[in-house]
């Protein structure tokens, strides 16, 4: 079952004027149910007008956005209620924070839902838990966090409106390693704990390597590939072809395989690879 | 929201008017002005009409984009043509209801008004805003302004603020734009309900834009003085401006259609009296 459907979407910044610029060209895409779906590709290829076309914030030139089987441009007047189901994290999203506390900030989602107190309050501390920000913390001034915890802040001031799709535009940017890690696998937690679906932007090979159920690659406003991390990796030419790449450590078991070593190809996350290397060792 | 407001902005092209030197183009506009508001008879009105007409034709830029341009003025432009075609102590009575009166010369007034402020927004915003990129024209502004600096009026700062004011504007309203769409993802509704409530609404996205804009100025600052900028004093530019032929073209133009504006001006009759 599809989660979330484009069907023949088109979009085009700033119609009419000299500005004006396609930025995705008449795609079909599905996102699968329950999966975590990475999308990646160049600047300018399109992904941040697919995550904006998905919740409504862009109504498509052309085509249909379905969500659940439902067009979403049906009703335009109930477009909000789109907004609640597919939440939107977008890029460095800890610059949308303004209320004076986080447990404000964070309840700000679903008090526009129209929801009672107790059932925003339990929404608060369940999203809040889901990316591992302590209670302690509600009362705070979200200007005097630190950033890896602005950002969990805003994350959960989507996650508490309890989307059943999450996209998320650049989670981890501009983190330190450990933050990224921390924040990634909060995320596929979230789709763990709560059975929605999960759509990533990244700029990662690496993260969605380790993250993501299935890949879909844009390049030039078109899904230019779709499928597994393992189907998308192997064909490393053709990434290169868009300017994208493998994971660094397929790059090196590449470089392996070139020097002559009985190695495999198909792996591309770091814990893999040390297996694999092991197990060649053993044979020497 | 905002993809509608053209107020400063720069249309990169390369037609006539684009090549003009800035400093040219400033004087020729305040010249522009003021021809404007001598046109009396209908046909230096016609005259000046046309000429801004072909200013349009000529920088290459599109009639709709233009006449887009004149969505902010237009209340002013409904307001002005109201109040002078109900208020008007004209002589040639067209329409008569009660109160309301009607006269003909009240009806030329209105229209000339009108033509006069959009001849105004128009060539200003054409010859000037959407040809010249905010650096050519601030920069042309600093070197007619100059002279001040003599007298101790710092031409340099003030050019200088300019500069990054307008250079911000696009990225301001970018900003602006992400901030909104954040919190309409986040449910925020910024359509419905009184004006209290609208205006309450624009609190989620006035905060963050007011602390982006702090964190941004702090920015710049600490990147203009790790490049050791320290005012003008002994700064060399990078493009020294010239005028060349088009530039004493133009001004020929713009005096002969001043001549003719004189001329058309004496041997008719003014429009409002």
């Amino acid at each position: 079952m599809n989660a979330a459907e484009l069907r023949g979407v088109s979009y085009v910044y700033s119609e009419h004027t000299p500005f004006c610029k396609v930025a995705v060209n008449h795609i079909d895409i599905s996102f699968e149910e329950k999966c975590v779906t990475g999308i990646i590709g160049h600047t300018g290829s399109g992904k941040s007008t697919v995550s904006q076309l998905l919740n409504g914030l862009l109504k498509p030139s052309e085509g249909v956005v379905e969500i659940d089987g439902k067009n979403i441009w049906a009703e335009p007047k109930k477009i909000r209620n789109v907004r609640f189901s597919v939440g939107l994290v977008f890029q460095y999203p800890e610059y949308q924070l303004f209320e004076e506390t986080c447990y404000k900030d964070i309840a700000f989602g679903p008090k526009n839902m129209g929801l009672d107190e107790k059932e925003i309050d339990e929404r608060v501390r369940e999203a809040a838990a889901l990316v591992g920000l302590s209670e302690e913390l509600f009362e705070k001034s979200p200007f005097d966090l630190s950033g890896g915890q602005k950002r969990r802040v805003a994350i959960a001031g989507v996650m508490a409106m309890r989307p059943k799709i999450l996209i998320l535009d650049e989670p981890a940017a501009g983190l330190d390693p450990r933050g990224r890690d921390e924040i990634l696998s909060k995320i596929v937690e979230y789709r763990e704990k709560t059975d929605s679906t999960v759509i990533m932007i990244s700029h990662s090979m690496e993260d969605m390597a380790v993250y993501c159920d299935k890949i879909l690659v844009m390049s030039d406003s078109k899904p230019y590939m779709y499928g597994a991390p393992a189907e998308v990796f192997s064909r490393a030419t053709d990434l290169e072809a868009v300017g994208l790449s493998v994971p660094q450590v397929t790059k090196m078991m590449l470089a392996l395989k070139d020097k002559g070593f009985a190695i495999r190809t198909d792996v591309y996350t770091v814990d893999a690879a040390k297996a694999e290397i092991e197990r060649l060792l053993q044979t020497i | 929201m905002f993809k509608d407001i053209t107020l400063g902005q720069y249309f990169p092209g390369n037609s006539f008017l684009h090549k003009l030197d800035p400093r040219m183009k400033l004087v020729l506009a305040v010249f522009y002005i003021v021809l404007i508001f001598l046109a009396k008879s209908a046909p230096a009105y016609a005259l000046v009409f046309l000429f801004t007409v072909l200013l349009i034709a000529v920088s290459g830029i599109s009639f709709i984009t233009v006449l887009k341009s004149l969505k902010p003025i237009f209340l002013v432009l409904i307001f002005t043509t109201l109040i002078n075609i109900f208020w008007n102590n004209g002589t040639t009575v067209l329409f008569e209801w009660k109160f309301i009166v009607i006269t003909l010369e009240g009806i030329i007034r209105a229209i000339t008004m009108a033509l006069r402020i959009i001849l105004l927004m128009v060539s200003t915003s054409v010859i000037l805003m959407y040809t010249t990129s905010p650096i050519a024209l601030t920069d042309g502004l600093e070197q007619l302004l100059s002279p001040l600096a003599k007298i101790k009026i710092p031409v340099h700062t003030f050019a200088m603020m300019m500069t990054m004011a307008l250079r911000f504007i696009p990225t301001l309203l970018e900003e602006t734009q992400k901030i909104i769409n954040a919190q309409k993802a986040r449910g925020a509704d910024f359509d419905s309900g009184n004006i209290i409530t609208k205006a309450k609404a624009l609190i989620p996205v006035l905060i963050p834009l007011l602390i982006s804009q702090f964190r941004r100025a702090e920015e710049l600052a600490t990147a203009m003085e790790c490049r050791c900028y320290r005012g003008g004093g002994g700064r060399t530019r990078m493009t020294i401006l010239h005028f060349s032929v088009r530039d004493f073209i133009s001004a020929g133009l713009v005096l002969a259609l001043f001549a003719g504006i004189l001329l058309l001006n004496f041997y008719f009759p003014a429009l409002i009296k």
